[in-house]
Parts: C-alpha cells; sequence; structure tokens
C-alpha cells in the first residue's frame, strides 16, 4: 500500500495516489467555466467575440480586486461583509481629493490645474482609507475579540452611514483625463486598464501566498490557529493583517471603481460583498479556512462575470440573476462542505 | 452461545486506501469484548460501520441471528447499538436529563414531561451507581462523567450492544476503575460491550474475548484467558517485540539547561479559584531527559504550557543557562529555544489540510528564508528529507497530506518540526498517545538521540511504562503541585503511584516523600 518514492529527493515534486473526487475538487471552478462557456458561445454567437470577452474581464476587475484581498480573509476562517460600504467610502474621499475638496464637486473643469498629481493623490487617499478601516476591523476582531461576521456587519453599515455622510446627498463627478483612463482607457487599444490592474494583483497575491513565509503562515493561522500558535507564529498580527490586506484591495478597487464611472457616489459598491464572497468561494477556497487558492479566485471571479453577460445576452433579468447568484453560492458552500468530510476520511 | 453479531468479509475502500479488507467481529451477549489493533488496522473503520456512520462495500452484519443494513446512526441505535466515541456528542449548554434523552424526550409531542425525564434519568444512573444530578448542566461535568451520561444514555435507548471506542483514555485510575465496575454491572444484566483500546494491561484486567485486526483483515480471535499481553502483541504487529520499552543508562552532565521556580496560577476556564498550579520548581540539565508523572488533572500539561508561553501565570521565574526568561508567548519560548510536542496532536500541533512538507518546516522557516521574505522551496525538500530519513518517517511523498499518515508517522513529524528548529530544551506532553506500538518504540528511540545530541528533554506521560522506560529522572505531581523526584533506578510504578497520590493520602505522609 505504502509507495516509497524518491523522487522528491530531486525536487520533482509526485503527487500522491491519484483520486478522482480530489481531481474535480480541484478543477471544478475551471471546468465549470469551460463548459458554461462552451454553452453561451453555442446559444449566443456575440459571446465569443474578442470585445465580449474583454468587456467582461473588465466588468469584473473590480469585483476581482476584492476578491483577492477577500481570498486572504476567508483562508483565515474569516469573513468581511463591509467591504462594499468600505469601496463607496474610499471612493467618496479619494474623489473630494482628485477634485481638490467637496466645494467643486459637480465641476467637471475643477482639478484641471491640479491634474498633474490629482489622480495619485486620490489613490494614495483612497488605499489610506481601506488600510485604515480594515486596521480597524481586523482590530476589533483579534483584539476586542468579536467574531469577523459580527464586526464587519457593523463595518457595512457604519462605513455606508460614513459615506452618505461625506457624499452629503450628492454625487462627486467630473475628473481630469489621467485618472478617467485608468478606468476607461485601453492599454494598445485593446486591453482595458482595470483588468491589466486586476491580473497584475492577482499575481503579486499569488506569489505572496504560494512563495512567501507570511502567505505560508496565513495558511497555517487559517487551518489550525492553536497550532499555529504553539508553532510560534503571531496569530493576531496575521489575523489583523489580512482585513488590511483586504481594506487595501477595497481602496484600490474604489479608485478603480471612482475611474471607471467618472464619478463617486455613497450608494456605490452595494452588494458587492455577496458577488465577491461568492467568487472566492466558487474558486474553491473554503469558509473553514486553510485551503483555497488565488488561481481559483481568479477562475472564480470570471465564472460569476460569464455567467451575468451571458444571462444579459440571453435577456434573463436581473432578479433572475440575483437568485442564480444566490443559489450557486449555496451550492459552492455545500460542495465545500461535502469535500471537508471527505478529506476527514481520507 | 449464538452471537449477538456477527461482522464477516467486511471491506470498504477509501480514495487510495483499502482500510478494510475481509474484516471481521463476533460478540456474544452479555461478554466485554476487545477490539485490537495498530493505528490504521481499520478499527475505527469497523466502528463506524457497526454504527450506521459508513456503509460497507460489501461483507455482512448479523445482529441476533438476522442480516442487517445499518443506513444511518439513527438506524444503528434503534436496533440497540450504541456508539461512545472519544469526543464526546454531548450538547454542553443542556442538563444531563436532556443529554440522555435528547431527540427522545418525553412528553408525548410538544412539551417536554421534565419530571419524568428526570425521573428516569434518576433511574438509570442510580441503576449505574452514580451521583448525579439529571438537572445540572454538562458543562460543568468531569470528563469521567460526562462518559458516565454517554452511557446513560446508551441504556435509556436499551441498547443491547454499547461500543466504547478508548474509554479509558482521559481518565484517572479511580476513574478507569469506576467505569470498569460499571461495565461489568451491565455485562451482568446481559449487555454486549465492545472496548476499543491500546491499553493491553486494561484488556487483561476487563475483558472476556478480544479481536486483533491488522491491515484491515482479521488476523485473530478468542478467549482473553487462552492469550497473553506478548501474545496479543504478536498477533497486533506480525512480529516479535523485544525489548518493549527498555532503557538506556546514559552518562548526564551536572550543567542545568533550565530552572523554572515557584510557579504559580489560579484559575482555569471553569473555575476561577481553582488551584492549577502552586509553587511548582525543578530543573533539567543538559542531555536528561525529565520524565513527569501525574494522574490527568496533576497540572502536568498546564505546567508545560507555562514554561512554554502557551498560558499566563501568575507568578514564578523560567531561567534557562542562568539568565531569567522573560516568555509571555510561545513564539518567545521558541526564540529562547524551548520547544513543545502537544498533548493532542491534531487539534494543537498539525495542519490537517496541509502537506508533510508544510507542515515540518511551519517552526522553523527561518532556515530555510531567502530575502528574509520568501520560503527556499528547494532548501525545504533538503531540509524535510534530512528528518525524513533521521526519523524514519513513511510517507509517500514530502507533498502527501498530513492526514493521511498513521499517528506515529505523524507524531515524528511533529518532532521532527521541533528537531529542525535546534532545540536546547524540548518538552514533550504525552509523546506516544495514540499511536501503535512499534511507532511508540521508535518515538522512545528519537527521545533518547535527541538527549544524547545535547537537548534537555521533559517527557510528560499519563503511562508509568513509558516514563519509567524513557527518563533519567522523574517528578511527580498532583493537584497542580510537584509531590516529589525520584531517580529512575529507583523507581517503581508502584512507588511512583504513590508519590503520584502523595496530598489524597494525608495519612500515609512519610511515605514516598523523596527530595
Amino acid at each position: 500500500m505504502e509507495t516509497l518514492t524518491e523522487h522528491s529527493h530531486s525536487g520533482a515534486q509526485p503527487r500522491t495516489r491519484p483520486d478522482l473526487f480530489g481531481f474535480l475538487a480541484r478543477f471544478a471552478p475551471l471546468i465549470f467555466l469551460i463548459v458554461l462557456m462552451g454553452g453561451f458561445a453555442i446559444f449566443e454567437p456575440r459571446f465569443l467575440t474578442p470585445l465580449n470577452l474583454f468587456n467582461i474581464l473588465r466588468q469584473v476587475s473590480i469585483y476581482g480586486l476584492l476578491a483577492v484581498g477577500m481570498t486572504f480573509v476567508i483562508l483565515t476562517a474569516g469573513i468581511d461583509l463591509s467591504i462594499g460600504s468600505l469601496v463607496a467610502f474610499a471612493g467618496l474621499v479619494a474623489a473630494a481629493v482628485s477634485k481638490g475638496g467637496l466645494s467643486n464637486r459637480f465641476n467637471v473643469g475643477a482639478g484641471e490645474e491640479a491634474a498633474s498629481y490629482g489622480w495619485y493623490l486620490a489613490a494614495l487617499a483612497a488605499i489610506g482609507v481601506g488600510v485604515a478601516g480594515g486596521f480597524l476591523q481586523g482590530f476589533a476582531i483579534t483584539r476586542l475579540k468579536v467574531p469577523p461576521f459580527v464586526v464587519t456587519l457593523g463595518g457595512m453599515s457604519a462605513w455606508r452611514g460614513a459615506a452618505l455622510l461625506f457624499a452629503a446627498g450628492g454625487p462627486i463627478s467630473g475628473f481630469e483625463p489621467n485618472f478617467v483612463w485608468i478606468g476607461q482607457g485601453r492599454i494598445f487599444d485593446q486591453v482595458p486598464v482595470p483588468v491589466v490592474i486586476f491580473l497584475a494583483f492577482a499575481v503579486l497575491a499569488h506569489v505572496i501566498l504560494r512563495y512567501t513565509r507570511y502567505g505560508r503562515q496565513i495558511y497555517a493561522v487559517g487551518g489550525n490557529p492553536e497550532a499555529a500558535r504553539l508553532s510560534g507564529l503571531n496569530v493576531r498580527a496575521v489575523t489583523t493583517s489580512v482585513y488590511v490586506i483586504m481594506g487595501f484591495f477595497a481602496g484600490l478597487g474604489a479608485f478603480v471603481l471612482d475611474a471607471r464611472l467618472n464619478s463617486a457616489e455613497a450608494v456605490a459598491g452595494t452588494g458587492y460583498e455577496l458577488t465577491v464572497i461568492a467568487s472566492v468561494v466558487i474558486g474553491g477556497t473554503s469558509l473553514f479556512g486553510g485551503l483555497g487558492t488565488i488561481f481559483g479566485t481568479v477562475i472564480g471571479t470570471i465564472l460569476i462575470g460569464v455567467l451575468l453577460n451571458g444571462l444579459v445576452l440571453m435577456n434573463v433579468s436581473s432578479y433572475v440573476q440575483q437568485i442564480i447568484i444566490g443559489i450557486i453560492i449555496v451550492l459552492a458552500v455545500a460542495f465545500d462542505t461535502f469535500a471537508k468530510s471527505r478529506r476527514r476520511l481520507g | 452461545m449464538e452471537p449477538l453479531l456477527r461482522m464477516s468479509m467486511i471491506r470498504k475502500k477509501f480514495p487510495g486506501v483499502l482500510a478494510l479488507d475481509d474484516a471481521g467481529l463476533e460478540v456474544l451477549p452479555g461478554e466485554i469484548h476487545a477490539l485490537l489493533g495498530e493505528n490504521g488496522a481499520g478499527k475505527s473503520t469497523l466502528i463506524k460501520i457497526l454504527a450506521g456512520a459508513q456503509q460497507p462495500d460489501s461483507g455482512t452484519i448479523e445482529l441476533g441471528g438476522e442480516n442487517v443494513v445499518m443506513v444511518s446512526p439513527h438506524d444503528a441505535q434503534r436496533r440497540g447499538i450504541a456508539t461512545i466515541y472519544q469526543e464526546f456528542t454531548l450538547a454542553p449548554n443542556m442538563t444531563i436529563a436532556e443529554n440522555v434523552f435528547i431527540g427522545r424526550e418525553p412528553g408525548g409531542g410538544v412539551f417536554v414531561d421534565w419530571r419524568e425525564m428526570a425521573a428516569e434519568t434518576h433511574a438509570i444512573t442510580k441503576r449505574l451507581g452514580l451521583e448525579l444530578q439529571p438537572m445540572s448542566v454538562v458543562r460543568g461535568l468531569s470528563v469521567a462523567e460526562q462518559q458516565m451520561v454517554e452511557i446513560a444514555r446508551a441504556l435509556s435507548m436499551k441498547s443491547r450492544l454499547i461500543v466504547m471506542d478508548e474509554p479509558t483514555s482521559a481518565l484517572s485510575s479511580a476513574e478507569v476503575d469506576k467505569l470498569f465496575r460499571i461495565a461489568r454491572e451491565l455485562k451482568a444484566q446481559g449487555l454486549s460491550i465492545i472496548f476499543v483500546t491500546h491499553r493491553l494491561e486494561e484488556v487483561m484486567q476487563i475483558c472476556d474475548r478480544y479481536t486483533v485486526l491488522r491491515d484491515g483483515r482479521l488476523v485473530g480471535s478468542g478467549s482473553i484467558a487462552d492469550i497473553t499481553i506478548d501474545g496479543i502483541i504478536r498477533l497486533m504487529v506480525g512480529r516479535e517485540v523485544k525489548a518493549l520499552f527498555a532503557h538506556h543508562q546514559r552518562e548526564i552532565a551536572n550543567d542545568v539547561v533550565l530552572r523554572v521556580e515557584g510557579l504559580n496560577r489560579q484559575g482555569n476556564a471553569r473555575d476561577q479559584s481553582a488551584t492549577v498550579l502552586a509553587d511548582v520548581s525543578f530543573e533539567v540539565r543538559r542531555g536528561e531527559i525529565l520524565g513527569v508523572a501525574g494522574l490527568v488533572g496533576a497540572g502536568r500539561t498546564e505546567m508545560a504550557r507555562a514554561v512554554f508561553g502557551a498560558d499566563e501565570f501568575d507568578s514564578g521565574r523560567v531561567i534557562m543557562d542562568g539568565r531569567q526568561l522573560h516568555i509571555r508567548s510561545p513564539k518567545d519560548a521558541i526564540r529562547h529555544g524551548i520547544g513543545l510536542v502537544p498533548e493532542d496532536r491534531k487539534q494543537q500541533a498539525l495542519f490537517l489540510a496541509l502537506a508533510v512538507r508544510i507542515n515540518l518546516s511551519m517552526a522553523s522557516h527561518r532556515r530555510i528564508l531567502r530575502w528574509g521574505l520568501f520560503i527556499d522551496e528547494k532548501a525545504e525538500r533538503a531540509m524535510v528529507e534530512e528528518y525524513r530519513q533521521k526519523l524514519n518517517i513513511r510517507m509517500a511523498s514530502q507533498e502527501q497530506l498530513i492526514a493521511n499518515l498513521s499517528g506515529g508517522n505523524q507524531q515524528k513529524v511533529t518532532l521532527a518540526r521541533w528537531l529542525a528548529l535546534r532545540p536546547k530544551v524540548l518538552i514533550v506532553d504525552e509523546p506516544t498517545r495514540g499511536i501503535d506500538i512499534g511507532a511508540k518504540v521508535e518515538v522512545h528511540n528519537l527521545l533518547f538521540e535527541m538527549a544524547q545530541s545535547g537537548i534537555a528533554i521533559i517527557a510528560i506521560s499519563s503511562e508509568l511504562p513509558e516514563v519509567l522506560a524513557v527518563s533519567d529522572r522523574i517528578v511527580t505531581m498532583r493537584e497542580g503541585r510537584v509531590t516529589g523526584q525520584i531517580k529512575r533506578e529507583e523507581a517503581t510504578e508502584e512507588i511512583l503511584m504513590s508519590m503520584m497520590t502523595l496530598t489524597a493520602r494525608k495519612t500515609e505522609r512519610n511515605h514516598g516523600n523523596i527530595d
């Protein structure tokens, strides 16, 4: 029964016993994505055009950025429900910064004189707000020992309130062209800038999780926090840090969203948390923590984008789309629970 | 006599593992039956099939002479089979009576008839000779008492067969005696009991017949009266085990590596005023193995966790190489060269969803860092391979999930995790709990080698033969206090036992007090 291999010494990674279920669990999102795309391609010829595919990627890129951050959180068996609200708040702050204050919020020309630095100050502001917000929530979770669900549910309400307060009822719109280019521009006239930002940060996150010591610690803390602590890991710091990272991506997402809409408003990002959590879970990251990859999250994000895009092309109403997303979340978690019980037996 | 239960030709395959292959089990009415085997022999799987929690791929189960198929745990319970797992299934915030009658509350439909439930529970606990208040909440009960509640639940279900998985592993010896008394009582009332255990002495003491599994197969069964412990071990491992738990005499230098002075801690999660540690002092030398003996609840694990920084303590000093340490977390302890192999492998040491490689290197990332940030996987693989060879860890590859290793190999990986850190002091808490006999001997030899290389080892064990085998010196604890210390050459199981129970027997104050 025991197969002792010596390959391990040469650096090759022999897989353990072939296991159909394990294989399916690993590649299920990718297989599902391919099947789905094939299906839509048959029923709707417009689906498989490069223009439409880039459109899908552009549409999911902000969800994708948030989902990358959410992967860190869910890997530690946490959750962040506040991101939609945080995106709105960070987006408004960034917009105000780029316009040089709230007084000229509708002034389309305003900020032109500050064009040379407006957009990156805006980026810094958005990310600053996101990181600070994430840190506050992480602090409440690790120091006050309030469960992540509760802290971020509170955050969901509090950041939305802050956004409404800050916006004082109206949107802020009309940014300088460099800022808008980040949301609406295309590199080589082909690839939308948000897509490039999304994929670049996905790669960075993948490298962090897969190759760094810090990445290892995240999996360890998520898989067994007590064992992680007894192995000398600073569980509190790691746990806090994932909410900071989530905040960073919320800020970045807010910045790109501002640029894409050329506007910021207090109701932006409503319901994002659901789509983002769905993307991560569909991508195979376990809500129980300690299991999941950025690759899976990227696939999960695209999968949701393809699904929504395909449904739109097939004239399915947005209400029905919400129903479908809801069902998919439940099924993905059911699959995860089932996979977990299988792992225990093995 | 017609057997109550006959399982035969049971086969069960999991992905990649053949857990049972032609396994069988026959239990007579009114007997206590031992189900034995090394870890991975298939005992747990066989029990789960019997409990209806898993379905066999093939094979037959006869209960009272008729063929049965148990489709669910509920179905098995309905047929009179109750299973008490190591991890209890009680609802901690509910009363004893509610737990006993959970899902079958008396009272005809909507409302629960509390009076009847309490009376019934009282009748059952009385039948067991227990003093338990039916209306007290389970959370406050000791492990032994919770086990009794499980047994009471089994009786209330009119069970014919009670399966107990490692029932004595968390009990003190007085509690074990009590459990055995109850087991004999149930036997006299005509019930059958299956004991799954690693403790062969207890098997000889309480069981009537035995069944031994090895590699998922039935390899022997018969009457306990016709076999010796050695005979059972031979069946279990399929070879002669000679010099089991042999001791190796060593020379130990006189330099004290770690000195613990006056450790105190008041209050635990359950009771704010409980004395957890009271003035605990001891020292351990370079290359020495200090055994720590005591009954369950004596404060041994609490002492280890306090020294390691895993739990806080109120006062006391930890001094290494003459310098007082300020340890506030395991991270601090590790930095000073102290390691801890915790008592509960699965809960406290292993990352079950991760590969062997990642589990092994978890505490020693410093050794394999590149640019202070990245894990150098090539160096990591080389390090893991080094310890695989050194500790003879049997695994399919470094990428295998640790969950799929046997208990013994999991424990070796845990030991390797600390060895990779090159510690000065290593505390091992129940180093061989739940691992099979062959692996136990290997772990003991590893402890000897580690001591030989200069590591000071503190070995906590509930098994006195193990304490006697591995230690150079032994301290005993009772109710949070150190009650004595003794050189191994002067110690016997009887002397240790009396030292461990010293404060309980105040009348024998002059007995066994060595310091």
